[in-house]
């Protein structure tokens, strides 16, 4: 059992719930730009294989919590954090820690699909030769591999040296996943990732999460109420750069505790 | 009210449409009047002999000396100023996208140096070639050159990393690249298209330019064999055949012209032929 909310905001209410091995562990997480705060005292155990949902209105913080966890905020320099992120162990925050192979425990799925500039075939192969995998039959057993794994191999196996350009966007967005996958991170990010798809190929996403759901923890960014009542595990719900209420996806859909969270359920329907 | 607004409408259309022609018109004016005077001299022994036959440049022979010094000149310090610039725009928009006001101060400083007149690198590369104690030289010109085209390549180069997605350097850091990596491997292989254009755009202000070559580069009228040597080039040999009191000389510096400007059009449209090919192809 991990107390999962420690905040004092008025608002916030306490839940207690059962996590048996937290795979993330976030405490007194602050995030500053120059002119705000952006993520407010942010304390959360996200548990392994399980699709958590950061779930909250625009603007929140769920995708700025969401690169806090591989340290993409590096690219911004008006943002300040303190607090520790620690990931299976590693601490994130520390520039002392070899970033790179940090990120790897971590696969990313952003809002649109970019594939590397370079074949579908070097799109997956990319990151195993960073893994310093450079066996050409080990490699190539990889790359069909995960295209299976995101049911994309029956759609490329024949132009597997054309450009990744040239697929569609859902398509790209299931190579993207793939190419994730291929560097064995035990984490998914994704951040709003069906948000440029159209409804058959992101319906194509959720269940591909659900499957992987089994050996991937998966941290999804949304603002979609109904996608996170269909394949959360867990929610956490943000406002205003806060965690407002954190607990399994039913008792949080079924019995909302905050009015905030009511409106939104309310909204949002 | 809207009779007033109707004029003006038709009142700035047309003065667009006269403006647009008229630059078209003295563009084109341009090249007739090059063409009808050099056209006569315009002859094969022209871009394939060297010059012969006395006065200064000579009447006789052609100007390969000058064609090939161009070529030499313009490949090497494009070639030059690309190892130079390739590095700088990348670090820019890898190491430094942090920082935006050094980035902001370092494309300022850019932008002056582009606009800096190409005569003030001619004297400063006369300058160091004083204090070296060296002369005037094919190599001394690609050095001059190249640091006077590197500041439009490492811009045209910025231009198009700019446009570059932060969604795909962030896919590059979250598979574990380092920047270097995601420099070489992802940001070049995108942007290689533009780089194309970026590099042609340099290659063509190299070759046109006369003034940093004037006392860098020198002029001869044998073609080059080695960097020591002086070397001519196209806008020198237009300079100096056109100062000829010889007709027929003043004639073949508009046949040099010809060439210059056909060189020219050559690149760039290979230029826009290069950057829509690959643009289809990525």
């Amino acid at each position: 059992m991990v107390t999962a909310i420690s905040n004092t905001s008025p608002e916030t209410v306490t839940v207690t719930i059962p996590v048996s091995q937290p795979i993330v562990n976030i405490s007194n997480l602050h995030v500053y730009n120059k002119k705000e705060q952006i993520l407010k005292n942010i304390n959360i155990g996200i548990p392994k294989n399980k699709i958590t949902v950061l779930l909250g209105p625009s603007g929140c913080g769920k995708t700025t919590l969401l690169k806090c966890l591989n340290r993409l905020t590096d690219l911004h320099s008006d943002l300040k954090l303190s607090g520790s992120i620690t990931i299976d162990g590693d601490d994130v925050l520390n520039t002392r820690n070899d970033i790179t192979r940090i990120r790897q425990k971590m696969g990313l799925l952003l809002q649109r699909p970019y594939p590397l500039p370079m074949s579908i075939y070097d799109n997956i192969a990319y990151g195993l030769k960073l893994k310093g995998i450079t066996n050409k039959k080990i490699v190539s057993q990889k790359v069909e591999k995960h295209l299976k794994e995101v049911a994309l191999w029956d759609e490329v196996k024949g132009r597997l040296k054309s450009s990744a350009q040239s697929l569609s966007i859902g398509q790209q967005q299931r190579l993207c996943l793939a190419r994730g996958l291929a560097v064995e991170p035990e984490i998914i990010l994704a951040d709003e990732p069906t948000s440029a798809l159209d409804p058959i190929s992101s319906r194509v996403i959720e269940e591909e999460f659900l499957r992987l759901r089994n050996d991937y923890t998966i941290i999804l960014v949304t603002h979609i109420l109904r996608q996170a009542k269909r394949i959360a595990d867990y929610v956490i719900f943000m406002y205003y750069g806060e965690i407002i209420e954190y607990g399994e996806a039913a008792e949080i859909f079924d019995n909302p505790h905050t009015d905030i969270l009511k409106e939104y359920l309310k909204v949002g329907h | 009210m809207t009779i007033k607004r109707k004029l003006e409408e038709n009142f700035f259309r047309g003065l667009s449409a006269i403006f647009t022609l008229l630059i078209v018109f003295v563009l084109l004016h341009i090249i007739w009047s090059i063409a009808q005077k050099g056209i006569s001299a315009l002859s094969w022994q022209m871009i394939t002999q060297e010059p012969k036959g006395g006065f200064y440049l000579g009447k006789e022979g052609g100007i390969l000396n000058a064609i090939a010094g161009s070529f030499y000149l313009a490949i090497a310090a494009t070639l030059l100023a690309f190892v130079i610039s390739l590095p700088v725009a990348l670090f820019m928009n890898i190491y430094l996208i942090k920082y935006r006001r050094l980035l902001l101060g370092i494309r300022f400083f850019l932008d002056v140096l582009w606009g800096v007149p190409s005569i003030v690198y001619g004297a400063f590369g006369f300058v160091i070639l004083i204090y070296l104690g060296l002369r005037t030289s094919l190599g001394a010109g690609i050095i001059t050159v190249a640091v006077m085209i590197a500041p439009i390549m490492i811009r045209a180069m910025d231009e198009v990393l700019k446009t570059i997605p932060i969604g795909l350097q962030e896919a590059a850091y979250s598979l574990g690249s380092t920047k270097t990596e995601t420099a070489y491997k992802v940001f070049f292989r995108q942007a290689l298209p533009g780089f194309a254009t970026a590099v042609l755009l340099a290659f063509g202000r190299g070759i046109g330019d006369s003034a940093s070559v004037l006392f860098t580069a020198g002029f001869t009228d044998y073609t080059p064999a080695k960097l020591s040597d002086p070397a001519a080039t196209l806008p020198l040999s237009i300079f100096f055949q056109l100062g000829s009191p010889v007709d027929e000389v003043q004639n073949r510096a508009y046949a040099s012209a010809i060439i210059l400007v056909f060189i020219i059009l050559a690149i760039s449209i290979s230029a826009r032929f290069l950057s829509g090919f690959s643009k289809n192809n990525q």
